[in-house]
């Protein structure tokens, strides 16, 4: 059991997605515009991750090398149409303002990224607990980003479009609507990132670094 | 003129990067130096055109008389990833000189979320053919757009002081936000 643990541990904090990898930036950027949004693009990635770990960790005997990606990529796909549909029936709402973002739960980087590291390679709990950590860990970070940003941006705390649990408008907060425009996003990820490096470099840990995927050897290469 | 906004819209004022977060990592993981990040841009031009046209025909004569619409994603995920497989080997058969130019960034591609994202939006804005082609051929030029300024803006960045807890990813998203702010001047246009 301490196995489960470990994983959902590496997950949060060790190797958060957002916030340490810095995979998955797309919906990272792009669905939080309020922590409630956060929350519900959170759990959905959450669920789809833990389902295809699990299966893909089943499957990872049958599955030929060769054609691997396709086949996990039909899997990740099936279980994201599955949430579509569940969303659409029973939480309309949020199906619309996440839109086009819970189809696009198929190309997040996390998902295949966490498939072809860990679930092709290990036994099906501790892939369906790596998945587990994984996504809470994604849902954590998307949610204090989302609430980051409402605060700021519209005043509120948890809104729901028409009710908010806090509304600081009504005290006479003039709300800085730029964050929760597209730049906005960018700042208060930049300044997560930031804040997080500081507080690593003082424990003697690496930043963050920016993903490259050309790499250096062969720029290197094709200037000659 | 219909489809002359809908390219000026795809490619500046709804940029796909800076507005709509759509192909985010390539952005950000190929931004390093010019050179590269305009061949990643001609491979995403490439790939997000045709894949828009073989999109929009499978949806329309397979899957709607079919009634299968709701099998869109798998079907369009699929779809890309063929295709990207296929120009590939195209290119390394009929043009050794581009697939050396644009061979490397063409894996990277699949995972582009942008691509599957116009195939999408397309599906919902109902798009016909031509409208297809000409919003993912905008979209895809937008990227590239994007993708140039910000590996201009990189290179010079390199030889500046940035505060110790902002280097790397964080000068990265900050100078993203400040190109979104001035894309924001192109809404006015439309």
């Amino acid at each position: 059991m301490n196995k489960c643990v470990e994983r959902i541990y590496n997950g949060l904090i060790k190797e958060n997605p957002t916030f340490v990898l810095t995979l998955g930036m797309c919906p990272t950027l792009a669905v939080t515009t309020s922590a409630i949004n956060g929350i519900g693009m959170g759990l959905s990635s959450t669920v789809v991750l833990v389902m295809s770990n699990l299966m893909i960790s089943l499957l990872r005997k049958v599955i030929p090398d060769g054609v691997r990606m396709p086949a996990f990529i039909v899997i990740v796909a099936s279980f994201v149409t599955v949430v579509q549909f569940l969303m659409q029936g029973y939480l309309p709402d949020l199906y619309d303002s996440l839109g086009i973002y819970i189809p696009l739960i198929v190309v997040n980087c996390i998902i295949l990224g966490r498939a072809e590291a860990y679930a092709s390679k290990n036994p099906a709990i501790p892939s369906a607990f790596d998945g587990l950590g994984m996504g809470l860990g994604f849902t954590c970070a998307i949610t204090i980003l989302g609430a980051i940003r409402e605060l700021i941006g519209a005043g509120t705390i948890f809104s729901t479009g028409s009710s908010a649990l806090v509304d600081f408008t009504e005290m006479g907060f003039t709300p800085a609507s730029i964050f929760i425009l597209a730049p906005g996003a960018f700042f208060v990820l930049a300044m997560c990132i930031a804040t997080m490096n500081r507080i690593k470099r003082k424990h003697g840990m690496k930043p963050a670094e920016v993903p490259d995927y050309i790499g250096d050897a062969e720029d290197d290469t094709k200037e000659q | 003129m219909n489809l002359l906004i809908i390219a000026i819209s795809a490619a500046l004022v709804n940029n796909v990067v800076l507005s709509q977060f759509l192909g985010l990592c390539p952005f950000l993981g190929v931004s390093k130096k010019i050179n590269t990040a305009a061949g990643m841009g001609g491979a995403v031009i490439g790939v997000i055109t045709i894949s828009s046209a073989l999109c929009s025909l499978i949806y329309d004569y397979i899957l709607v008389p079919l009634d299968l619409t709701y099998l869109n994603t798998i079907v369009f995920i699929l779809v890309i990833a063929a295709l990207v497989q296929f120009v590939e080997m195209v290119l390394k058969k009929c043009s050794p000189a581009l697939y050396e130019a644009l061979g490397v960034y063409l894996p990277l591609i699949t995972t582009n979320c942008a691509v599957l994202g116009i195939a999408l939006t397309n599906v919902q804005e109902s798009y016909n053919l031509i409208e297809s082609v000409i919003s993912g051929f905008g979209t895809a030029a937008g990227f590239t757009i994007a993708i140039i300024i910000m590996a201009g803006i990189r290179e010079r960045n390199e030889f500046n002081d940035v505060p110790e807890s902002f280097q790397g990813m964080p000068i990265v998203l900050l100078t993203a936000g400040l190109m979104s702010i001035a894309f924001f001047g192109f809404s006015g246009i439309l």
